[in-house]
């Protein structure tokens, strides 16, 4: 009789699973971690789907991808490589879209830098950035730091977290004096600048829906949600701007 | 980047790390292996359980413990502030007491092993001929625990060139500075620069093969009857 009603149980979950609810693997990069559950909890709501998230840093979230990582949407930081995953025959034609342009802030536990080019030439230590080659908001950091003609007289002092979120527990830490963080991460925070746009290349992050997930209802339906106002009101309001 | 001139730094800085940390705990270790072998306190067995948790830990929990450690508010902060630094993570001393600690282990239980087989009657008879307890230690008990020094060292040394969580945590990635092979060879392979990346490996496959080989043939060589 047990055996009866587990049968039955488990054939109802499956019938579920396969009529109504899927699941989705997302990567997600690291500077949209906070939004990207936040998202999820909303979207499992509305849907019925569920999904999980990975968290990385861009450029090592892409090499998972291309050694068959099972992950069926890339929420990359970029939109280098959402593109360069349609060429390589990772992603699915036609699905890459601008989800978010984020924004760089300096940010400081220990130093007041309201006035960021200030802050950037007073006495530290240590300032961390995410690593350039993989993390688009190092690249835009160090850009920044170009573009002040600040670079190298710092280059010494740059410690190098190893994605945007390792950055952020740098600075957290103390560790670090500073760091250059993506602005959604330190929302509401005091000690902080937010790096004026013209500094730096825009960081377009797209998204893409990946051939692993072509079939997954769950990850068409998510790329869909992005879409949605109830995302974008999200997402705004985490400190991207969505066009 | 291009060349494979940036190859060298992160190897001579993590042979140089080795080769401090081993020192380091060559000098740190014999006491204490000394006293776990020798001590018949009740209270041994959980020095002994402490200095072996960095076996069973996460490098994780090691990363994150030094971290604050090492910090602005952690005694390595202030140790850092006699030389007007703020903290001591992302610095070469850091990583050497992160290695330090993490390699512990590898020293101290083969130097226990060794000073324990030693047994009372050399060190009674050393006595009985006049040596005083240092004399026991340097000409009795050196000599014949010459064999778990030189697994030890060699433990440790392999085991700090090993190391990746634990610096991937504390280190900042700063090359020429605390950029090991390990990371560097993390580096490569998220940055899709994968020649580098092989080059390397390898060369970290052959290291580690030639370890377990010398270990084993010294293993041998003393556990041979004589």
């Amino acid at each position: 009789m047990k055996r009866l009603v587990l049968g039955g149980l488990m054939a109802g979950l499956a019938f579920v699973g396969s009529a109504h609810a899927e699941t989705a693997g997302v990567a997600v990069a690291a500077n949209f971690t906070a939004v990207a559950e936040q998202l999820a909890e909303a979207f499992k709501v509305e849907t019925g789907h569920e999904l999980t998230l990975s968290f990385g840093a861009t450029g090592q979230l892409y090499t998972q991808v291309t050694q068959g990582a099972p992950f069926d949407v890339f929420l990359s930081a970029d939109d280098e490589r959402p593109t360069r995953a349609v060429e390589e025959g990772f992603g699915v034609e036609g699905t890459v879209f601008t989800y978010a342009i984020g924004a760089l802030a300096l940010y400081s536990t220990a130093l007041d830098v309201s006035n960021g080019e200030e802050a950037l030439k007073g006495d530290f230590s240590h300032i961390a950035i995410a690593d350039p080659e993989t993390a688009p908001y190092g690249r835009a950091a160090i850009e920044t730091l170009t573009a002040l003609g600040l670079y190298d007289g710092l280059s010494a002092r740059v410690v190098t977290g190893e994605n945007i979120t390792q950055t952020l527990q740098f600075v957290e830490s103390g560790n670090a004096e500073l760091g250059f963080v993506a602005a959604s991460q330190v929302v509401g925070k005091s000690s902080q600048w937010l790096v004026p746009e013209e500094l730096h290349e825009p960081i377009r992050q797209d998204a893409v829906l990946l051939t692993h997930g072509e079939t997954n209802e769950a990850a068409k339906a998510f790329i869909d949600y992005l879409k949605s106002p109830a995302a974008t009101a999200v997402i705004e309001a985490a400190g991207y701007v969505v066009e | 980047m291009g060349g494979f001139s940036d190859l060298w730094p992160p190897i001579s800085l993590t042979l140089t790390l080795s080769l401090v940390t081993t020192v380091i705990l060559l000098i740190l270790g014999t006491p204490i292996a000394w006293w776990l072998a020798r001590s018949k306190w009740a209270g041994r067995d959980v020095v002994g359980a402490i200095v072996s948790l960095p076996l069973v830990l996460p490098p994780t929990v090691l990363g994150f413990y030094l971290l604050l450690f090492l910090g602005p508010n952690g005694p390595g902060g202030l140790l850092a502030g006699l030389w007007g630094a703020r903290t001591l993570a992302f610095s070469f001393p850091g990583l050497v007491i992160g290695s330090v600690v993490y390699s512990l282990p590898f020293m101290v239980q083969p130097l226990r092993n060794a000073f324990a087989a030693i047994g009372e009657e050399p060190l009674e008879a050393a006595s009985c001929l006049g040596a005083s307890s240092w004399q026991r230690f340097v000409r009795v008990a050196l000599p014949l625990a010459r064999p778990g020094y030189v697994t030890g060292a060699v433990m440790s040394f392999a085991h700090t060139v090993g190391e990746f969580g634990v610096v991937l945590m504390i280190g900042g990635n700063i090359p020429g500075r605390t950029k090991v092979l390990s990371i560097s060879i993390y580096d490569y392979v998220e940055r899709l620069e994968w020649e580098k990346a092989h080059l390397m490996a390898l060369g970290m496959v052959i290291f580690a093969f030639i370890v377990i080989a010398v270990t084993m043939t010294i293993d041998r060589r003393t556990s041979a009857p004589s």
